[in-house]
């Protein structure tokens, strides 16, 4: 089967219910994708299909629809997203491993909210646990990036 | 003998490390200097000039033996050597070290003597002092206890003044200049003419010199990164998906492993049917594993996929199976011969309660898992007598000695790659998945393979937080607290812990009364006695370890007997209060709170306090019984840590911790049935706040303190006690059990 990931197309032989999840950590390489729980609790592994943020842990290879986006493809070091930026304004990571999906499931709310409240933001990042608490930093962040965003 | 004598040798039996060979023999072996973990195979153009600091023609590295699990432990370290090395920080390597001695943590020391934390006395220093000498001997690299920063806060500072001053001399070997005619400045010396010589450049000249150890450390007014903020080293890599945690290791021919174990905690495997799993695709072997048994495939769902696949028969568990014979094995403890320790007991408890009217409760605290958001997991290559293991561990040197066992080889034949971890909370001192991974590299020689616990698995083989009870007698007399008796129940989590490294721990553990004997109050009547239950699920170090459930147990009741005399919770706190720096962290939480301030409709603020690891700390919380459940409002928090190093990171712990304590008092425990825990991924434990529910925290760092202290662990245990007693000013319902939504619907 054939999978675009970061605009790169894969020719791909895996059984048709191997989760997204594993083909991009153990087949791709891509572990900027991070394993938590694989029932869709944690949000770790959260990625975009054609710019919605999904759980890669429950779609299965043969069911993505369009193309993949890690957060390997959001930014770079170099040039961060904004809100890879506001991430790092704000030194929101302690451990760090849910922060791809945290900031994947941010720059999928910033991109059809422009300026979110912060009741749409408990909505859309609610589904992503921090073990370490970082979350109040993650809601400066997230409106920082907004604001960044929509000053362009 | 002298008196110091006798009590220094009665204090080793009560310290929980074992100091077999007694004091003399310790100090001629600390005498002998562990020697230079990274000198080894360097070549000529590289100079390691400390066992900290690696200076080569690439570039400068500095070597931080303290495991970051998320605390921010390498770029505090950083920090502290790049203060006196005159580096900058963004500018740097850093490398977590190999197991060696030279890495030893001195400030462990300080939770292993009978003396609380407040107390500077000649007797308590002088056995810290003491105790130095078996952390040493030991060799005990270990990241715990919130012993980074004061462990290393001289020690690295130290590094860097040696490394800089050895590069001088290396500078005026090769210029001519007299060393005391140079300075230095961003990774370079610099001569009188304004010539820079850059650090990378004097490698191979630093390599041939004697290390200058004769150094003075700077003055606090000359400092350019301490107190003052910092960019982690690690922000860019961990919010761009670049950062490798051990779980995304990756080498040339690895196969990934996944396992399964008798979730009866130390039950038996009495057999096993893997036919199904070893057709499955993708499956290269099965192989047993102690107590288990592991699947070795080529991708780690298909290994997760054919390990469940495989039928177990499993043996009963060690311990009861039901959660009533816990807490009834608990219950049974509060007996005289059960009595582990009376450190407090100042006064006459029995006297004052004869013939009063005593206030009395029961409290309890469940088994939590560790549950950091990245599972456990090891790499393991065996080949030709030589070990490589990529993991990471708060215990380098255990793993070490565990491989080598299994694997038998030498220890010096292992090499242990620390890797970044994705959340601890105490999960990585254990490390039975890299023995388990070890096994199975074993019968798979020159194939590295990746071994993943699956959440389910990891929650399965956790060792969890202590199960306790504590049961408080308590008096008031004319508006205030005259009594408190306060007994607490559980296993030992040290004799638990360290008996899986075969290390003895002789005398009291410690840990059963933390939080709640140590805590500065003058109290008339006071008595905090421990009662060691005996050994029942296998449990571990959990962040704050026993002050997790002890600040809850002995502030909250504090809060009942204030409530009984009729006193104002924070006053009476302060009026009690005889220690300077504790004082200041409550009146902190007061200002900041508006304490006294009318709350609104429905809404109600508790304050708790509770000191550990040497930190006072106080937390103030409001909620709001809004009729539809009840809702965290704001929290306050403040700690005197002595001296701040990056006021950035301290933000981050303060705030953090409170969230992680608030959290799991709310909606986390672990309980076992048909001895096994029923909860084993986020679904049933739900791994605390989620963003709706996270209030505004706002937090103050005093610096008042002798000592400077850690702050990854203190903030944890004032949470739960603030926020039942908030609940209780909100709605009158005390909270006496964790998780509090057994008995309160938050929303």
């Amino acid at each position: 089967m054939k999978l675009t990931v970061n605009s790169e197309t894969h020719d791909l032989d895996v059984e048709e219910d191997m989760p997204l999840l594993w083909v991009l950590r153990d087949e791709l390489g891509h572990t900027g994708v991070k394993y938590g729980c694989g029932i869709a609790q944690c949000g770790a592994c959260t990625v975009h299909i054609d710019g919605q943020a999904v759980r890669s842990c429950q779609v299965r290879a043969a069911d993505v629809w369009g193309g993949v986006t890690t957060i390997e493809g959001l930014g770079t070091p170099e040039a961060p997203h904004p809100v890879q930026a506001a991430w790092i304004e704000h030194q929101v990571a302690q451990c760090g491993y849910c922060q791809s999906g945290q900031i994947m499931q941010a720059a999928a709310l910033l991109a059809q909210v422009a300026d979110p409240s912060d009741g749409d933001i408990d909505d859309a990042l609610s589904g992503n646990l921090c073990r370490c608490g970082t979350y109040t930093r993650i809601r400066a962040a997230v409106k920082t990036a907004a604001a960044r965003m929509q000053e362009g | 003998m002298s008196r110091l004598g006798k009590i220094a040798r009665r204090t080793f039996l009560v310290g929980s490390a074992a100091v077999a060979g007694g004091v003399a023999f310790g100090y001629v072996m600390y005498r002998r200097d562990p020697g230079n973990p990274i000198a080894e195979g360097l070549g000529a153009t590289e100079a390691a000039i400390t066992p900290y600091v690696l200076v080569t023609g690439g570039g400068v590295t500095l070597i931080t033996p303290r495991a970051d699990k998320g605390q921010g432990a390498i770029s505090v370290q950083a920090a502290l050597l790049a203060e006196e090395l005159d580096v900058e920080l963004d500018r740097i390597a850093t490398d977590f070290g190999p197991p060696s001695a030279a890495y030893y943590n001195t400030a462990l020391a300080e939770e292993a003597v009978p003396f609380r934390a407040t107390n500077h006395g000649a007797m308590a220093e002088t056995l810290r002092d003491v105790m130095d000498v078996p952390m040493k001997l030991l060799g005990m690299q270990i990241t715990g206890g919130s012993t980074t920063v004061p462990d290393a806060f001289d020690k690295l500072r130290r590094a860097g003044a040696v490394a800089r001053e050895t590069l001088k001399a290396a500078a005026a070997r090769e210029t001519g200049v007299a060393a005391d005619r140079l300075g230095t400045e961003a990774g370079a010396v610099l001569l009188p003419d304004g010539r820079q010589i850059p650090y990378t450049d004097l490698a191979a000249t630093a390599a041939q010199v004697e290390p200058v150890t004769d150094v003075a450390l700077r003055p606090p007014d000359n400092w350019r990164y301490i107190g003052k903020p910092m960019q982690r080293v690690d922000i860019v890599a961990k919010s761009t998906g670049r950062q490798d945690y051990g779980i995304d290791h990756a080498a040339d021919g690895m196969l990934h492993a996944a396992v399964r174990t008798n979730p009866r905690r130390g039950g038996a495997m009495i057999g096993y049917d893997a036919s199904a799993a070893e057709a499955m695709r993708g499956v290269k072997q099965v192989v047993p594993v102690s107590g288990g048994v592991a699947v070795v495939a080529d991708n780690t769902w298909r290994a997760f996929k054919a390990v469940e696949a495989i039928e177990v028969d499993w043996g009963p568990a060690p311990y009861p199976p039901e959660m009533e014979g816990h807490w009834q094995a608990l219950a049974d403890s509060f007996t005289g011969d059960r009595v582990d320790s009376r450190f407090r007991d100042t006064g006459d408890v029995a006297a004052a309660q004869q013939g009063a009217e005593v206030i009395a409760a029961e409290f309890r605290a469940p088994y939590l898992a560790h549950a950091p958001l990245e599972p456990v997991n090891a790499t393991v290559r065996v080949a030709e007598g030589r070990v490589d293991v990529w993991t990471g561990t708060q215990i380098p040197r255990f793993v070490q000695a565990n491989v080598a066992g299994i694997a038998g080889v030498d220890r010096a034949q292992v090499h242990v790659h620390v890797a970044m971890i994705g959340g601890s909370f105490g999960h990585r001192l254990e490390d039975m998945v890299v023995r388990q991974a070890t096994e199975i590299a074993v019968q798979m020689p020159g194939t590295p393979v990746k071994l993943t616990l699956s959440r389910e698995e990891d929650t399965a083989q956790d060792f969890p937080r202590q199960i306790a009870m504590a049961r408080g007698r308590g008096t008031v007399k004319d508006g205030h607290v005259a009594s408190l008796d306060l007994g607490i129940a559980m296993p030992s989590v040290m004799a638990s812990q360290m008996g899986r490294q075969d290390q003895p721990v002789p005398g009291p553990d410690l840990q059963i009364i933390a939080g709640a004997w140590d805590q500065p109050f003058a109290i008339p009547d006071y008595r905090v006695t421990g009662y060691r239950a005996p050994e029942l699920a296998p449990i571990s170090s959990w962040r704050s370890v026993g002050a997790s459930s002890n600040g809850f147990f002995h502030d909250a009741f504090l809060d009942e007997l204030i409530h009984a005399a009729g006193a104002d919770p924070l006053e009476e706190r302060l009026r009690l209060c005889d220690h300077a720096p504790s004082r200041g962290v409550l009146e902190a939480v007061g200002e900041m709170s508006g304490w006294g301030s009318p709350p609104g409709p429905g809404q109600g603020r508790g304050v708790a306090f509770v000191l550990s690891f040497g930190v006072p700390c106080a937390e103030v919380v409001e909620v709001t019984d809004t009729g539809g459940g009840i809702r965290l409002d704001r929290v306050w928090v403040a700690a005197d840590v002595g001296r701040i190093v990056d006021p950035v990171n301290f933000e981050a712990q303060m705030t953090g911790g409170a969230i992680f304590g608030l959290g799991h008092a709310i909606n986390c425990e672990i309980t076992y049935s048909g001895g096994q825990a029923e909860q084993r991924n986020f679904d049933s434990y739900p791994g605390g706040l989620r963003l709706y529910q996270v209030p505004r925290v706002e937090v103050r760092g005093l610096e008042t303190a002798a000592k400077i202290r850690g702050i990854g662990e203190p903030p944890v245990p004032p949470a739960a006690p603030a926020l039942a007693n908030a609940i209780f000013a909100a709605t009158g319902q005390r909270l006496r059990e964790m998780p509090f939504n057994r008995h309160v619907t938050f929303i």
